[in-house]
């Protein structure tokens, strides 16, 4: 409880489609863009095609589209600290931690360090992080 | 609607946001502050420059605590506080600066 | 000439590239495009059984839709031939019909 009012509760958003050919991915972020306004702890998980929402390098000059990826490193000043990308679906799409963009946050406590907000998780221990949530989100 | 500058119309949406965020220059800015009743003066403009910077590298307009937040961490504690933030904007920083930057409405502002 | 199929979705998500690959005649070609590019990845899931279908298909995908999403034409399986979007133009008129798995 941040501020003595309200209960925090877990707030979990699950993304597992690949940004651009649908909405998803655009609609997720700015919903957990708006529920940072709450002081709510959050997690965002990213699985199956959700990991080519991350990658690094995306350039939409070509498709006349926004390029919202910029905005996930924007994430740390909302204070989303914890984004976890399931290690096994990195793999099966021939990916790796090196092809997704570094997200980092300024840790207040700790006089302002870069820390990092993103972590590579397997299955097994991606299956115990949801399995704690209150609210469970999926994009 | 819409806004004219320099003989030229600027298309708006109805709450007076820059439907085209590539047709801003300083100038509209200025009318829009006019519009309203206020006059930019260099404090102002720092805020609208930061806005912009801001949404050039993350493609989102701030949320007003992330704002107030960032501001104090480039211009200093004592510009980094709502007082100081809603003195400039008295419409609120983000919703009345990000207007006048040109940036759509911020995203999160409740 | 033949039939060109396109096929927008990601194989890991839907299975219309499975099923594009399974019904269409030998000798047609195969574009993909939009989230169906993944499906021209190399490396993934699914490299193999494009790469077995090379006997029997000319494959394309669409370059634009490589970079959006942060893939680069090196990481394309070889022998499938990056397009821009005047080559899928020129695609759809030098086939006969255009089939969309969706």
């Amino acid at each position: 409880m941040e501020n003595g009012e309200g209960v925090v509760k877990k707030f979990c958003y699950i993304n597992r489609k690949a940004p651009y050919g649908t909405i998803y991915a655009l609609e997720s972020l700015e919903v957990v863009l708006i529920a940072a306004a709450f002081d709510q702890d959050i997690s965002l998980v990213f699985a199956d095609d959700g990991i080519y929402q991350l990658t690094k390098g995306q350039d939409t000059d070509g498709i006349g589209m926004k390029n919202f990826s910029k905005t996930y490193t924007a994430l740390g000043d909302y204070d989303i600290k914890k984004v976890y990308v399931e290690k096994e679906s990195l793999e099966e799409r021939g990916l790796s931690a090196e092809d997704l963009q570094a997200l980092k946050y300024e840790d207040e406590d700790d006089d302002w360090a870069e820390k990092d907000s993103l972590f590579v998780v397997g299955r097994e221990e991606l299956a115990k992080i949801i399995d704690e949530q209150d609210v469970i989100l999926s994009f | 609607m819409a806004l004219e500058v320099n003989g030229k119309s600027f298309e708006t949406d109805e709450e007076g946001y820059l439907a085209n965020l590539n047709d801003w220059q300083p100038e509209l800015a200025d009318a829009m502050a006019e519009a309203d009743g206020a006059e930019l003066g260099e404090n102002h403009w720092e805020v609208i420059n930061f806005l912009r910077s801001y949404y050039e590298e993350y493609q989102i307009a701030p949320a007003v605590r992330v704002l107030t937040k960032a501001i104090g961490k480039k211009l200093g504690k004592d510009k980094g506080n709502s007082k100081y933030l809603y003195e400039l904007f008295p419409y609120g920083p983000a919703k009345q600066a990000c207007k006048y930057a040109g940036l759509p409405k911020p995203t999160g502002c409740v | 000439m033949a039939t060109l199929h396109t096929v927008n979705k990601s194989p890991f998500e839907r299975n219309a590239l499975e099923s594009c690959l399974r019904l269409a005649k030998a000798g047609s070609s195969v574009l993909l495009f939009e989230d169906g590019v993944i499906g021209a990845m190399r490396d993934t899931r699914f490299s193999e059984k494009i790469t077995q279908a090379m006997g029997d298909f000319s494959f394309y995908v669409l370059g634009p839709d490589i970079k959006a999403r942060g893939l680069s034409n090196d990481k394309v399986i070889d022998g499938i031939q990056v397009v821009d979007y005047n080559g899928f133009v020129d695609l759809t008129t030098e086939h006969d019909t255009v089939q969309s798995w969706l």
